[in-house]
């Protein structure tokens, strides 16, 4: 009987970080939030509940042409961060020997090392208008007088995809480290090529991890607020930018919080989508890596 | 002659290891030849050559008498079973077995009536809808055989596939391995570190160590006429003695043992002269046991000592008898009823032959077995 009692004592004491973790920091701000969202101010400090807010969303153009394009923007950082780390992660898994393997994930850790702001600086002070690239291209006579190669949607996505890429090879890798050598070099034996080992072994198994690295990417990618902002300048659109603005300079925190919610929303779908078009579920994906 | 494999003075060395060096054999068409040696002797270097893995340093490789140096693993007519098989196991059975046949570009309605009959081949009709995680053991060994055999492959590669089976399972398969060669009519190369798989299935046998083959021969001519200490000790159990050669003659040879015994035996391989470090090696069925201490036997070399232990084993039984200089001896129970009430404790005399005894060159390699 003590001893049940102690056992059960225990448990408790273990689950308390964790339960006040997710009902301080998840579920009551987000009961709190939602609450928020469904408040319409009719006068001052007078408040009905409606839906006025998620209808404002959908009337103003301008407001879900911006979620829509963070979307877009997001789905394409991914693809092209999954396009990218793909190669290096089957090169530090299956080629690499175990030495240049362990440096070769350093050189991929390094960058973490330093904030996500004084990062993005970096990117600025290369490719501002005075910046260092544009004082090379002048240099070698490529261009004739200084090139702004911030602000625009390619420097956005580029710099996404810098800031996620550690995110996409790490599941990859490990899933990639799982795949024995033999089941490859069958792949060979039995007359595949490179391009059908890859489609029908390799990129079969790496499924998991595939999917894993790229919804922490799609995510991250999505809630990003720092790299847009900085390197896309105003013009950069991005859906966190319009939650900034309604809870920090229109003090529309109801408004702020509908869009919050849409956000959350919209990233749920996606992440959902993306599963039952892979095949897999959340739970393969994340126990894999 | 015409040989559906042949290697000729391979070598490979990684870094300043020597992995194979200089060996050269051919096999005739449709025979199963096995490749035994102890673990790291160069085996699966040598296997992965042939399949094209990895190109030796020098030397060529011939399939049915073209040289495949230059062709890729992919497009050489040789196909591998893998040690863990390497089945895929994000396709179901038949998906497996087709694999080979879609790369090859065969027509889907071609590829279903050769999966279907690759299964029946095998006796597992019904099995193309499972998953590979539904087999069983055996049952993933004849999947990976059939899956290269569909290829119709001019020599069909084995990487120690029964390595990873349980005892019983495995007794079986060699027997079935040896149906399915008989059955394709396909070379077989087969490498193991188990001599009893050898034994059993294969028509020609090479025991391989330290990257050269020490002999190439049919498994009667290993086990009766060993060419080396190496593969005295290595293929089939026997005793061996490690000692000096006190006297010899044109064929027989003196040995004194390092605990003092004096021995005669057959002289084998290269020529020894007195003072020779030597191995003997005498297989516990080449020798007679007999109750007392002075048993009448003619045999050139008697011991006599005490029964110690019977390890019991049916017609493969054993006894272990201490001589009186202390040296441990295994000799095979004959099974004429006359020995069925043997105790331990007892006064035996043992004897064997000179020429059941055979002299070799000391092999260190079998030091650090015992």
């Amino acid at each position: 009987m003590d001893k049940d009692i102690s056992r059960r004592l225990t448990l408790w004491l273990l689950l308390t970080p964790f339960i006040l973790w997710m009902l301080l920091l998840v579920v009551i701000p987000h009961i709190d939030m939602f609450l928020l969202s469904i408040r319409e101010k009719v006068g001052p400090r007078q408040y009905e509940m409606g839906l006025g807010n998620y209808a404002e969303f959908f009337g103003e153009p301008f407001y879900w042409n911006t979620l829509a394009r963070t979307a877009i923007m997001s789905v394409l950082a991914t693809v092209l961060t999954l396009i990218i780390g793909f190669p290096v992660s089957y090169y530090i898994a299956k080629i690499a020997r175990s030495k240049q393997k362990k440096i070769l994930f350093m050189l991929c850790l390094l960058p973490f090392w330093v904030s996500e702001l004084v990062r993005t600086f970096g990117w600025m002070i290369l490719l501002r208008e005075t910046g260092i690239m544009s004082g090379v291209l002048q240099w070698i006579g490529f261009v004739d007088q200084p090139v702004e190669m911030l602000y625009n949607d390619i420097t956005v996505v580029m710099g996404l995809i810098y800031t996620s890429m550690l995110f996409m090879i790490v599941p990859l890798v490990s899933t990639l480290d799982s795949l024995d050598d033999s089941y490859i070099e069958a792949g060979y034996d039995l007359g595949g090529n490179m391009v059908s080992v890859m489609r029908e072994i390799v990129i079969p198994h790496a499924m998991p991890g595939i999917i894993s690295g790229c919804i922490v990417v799609f995510m991250l990618t999505l809630g990003n607020y720092l790299t847009p902002i900085l390197l896309g300048g105003k013009s950069s659109m991005w859906f966190t930018g319009q939650i900034y603005t309604q809870f920090i300079t229109r003090f529309n925190w109801e408004l702020g919080a509908a869009f919050g919610f849409l956000l959350l929303a919209l990233s749920s779908l996606m992440v959902w989508g993306g599963l039952r078009l892979s095949g897999q579920t959340l739970a393969s994906t994340v126990a894999k890596s | 002659m015409n040989f559906d494999l042949e290697c000729k003075n391979i070598v490979k060395k990684f870094d300043s290891f020597t992995a194979v060096n200089d060996v050269s054999f051919s096999i005739p068409k449709g025979s199963f030849f096995s490749i035994l040696g102890p673990s790291g002797c160069g085996k699966t270097t040598l296997l992965r050559m042939i399949a094209g893995f990895n190109n030796p340093d020098s030397g060529d490789i011939q399939i049915k008498g073209k040289s495949v140096l230059n062709v890729a693993p992919n497009k050489r007519p040789v196909n591998m079973v893998f040690q863990h098989l390497a089945l895929f196991p994000m396709m179901n059975v038949a998906e497996n077995i087709a694999y080979g046949l879609r790369r090859n570009g065969m027509v889907k309605s071609d590829i279903d009536v050769k999966v279907q009959e690759a299964l029946e081949r095998i006796g597992l009709p019904d099995a193309g809808s499972k998953r590979v995680d539904q087999l069983s053991g055996g049952q993933k060994q004849r999947i990976a055989i059939a899956r290269c055999m569909v290829l119709n492959p001019d020599v069909l590669l084995l990487d120690e596939p029964l390595g990873a089976l349980d005892l019983k399972l495995r007794e079986h398969m060699k027997v079935e391995l040896k149906q399915l060669q008989a059955q394709f009519d396909t070379t077989f190369v087969y490498i193991t570190h188990d001599q009893s798989e050898a034994l059993v299935m294969s028509d020609q046998i090479a025991v391989m160590n330290h990257g050269v083959f020490e002999q190439v021969g049919s498994p009667q001519e290993l086990y009766y006429n060993p060419q080396t200490a190496f593969v005295a000790g290595f293929v089939g159990d026997s005793n061996r003695w490690h000692g000096r050669v006190v006297d010899l003659d044109a064929t027989s040879v003196k040995v004194e043992t390092e605990s003092g015994l004096q021995m005669s035996a057959l002289s084998v391989g290269s020529a020894l002269k007195k003072g020779d470090d030597v191995d003997i090696f005498v297989r516990p069925e080449s020798i007679s046991i007999s109750v007392g201490k002075d048993g009448n036997v003619s045999d050139e070399n008697k011991l006599t000592g005490k029964l110690t232990n019977i390890l019991f084993n049916g017609a493969d039984s054993r006894c272990l008898i201490e001589t009186e200089t202390g040296e441990e001896i295994s000799v095979n129970m004959p099974q004429t009823g006359d020995f069925n009430d043997l105790q331990r404790g007892t006064d035996v005399t043992v004897s064997w032959r000179q020429d059941v005894a055979k002299c070799f060159s000391h092999c260190a390699d079998l030091d650090e077995e015992q």
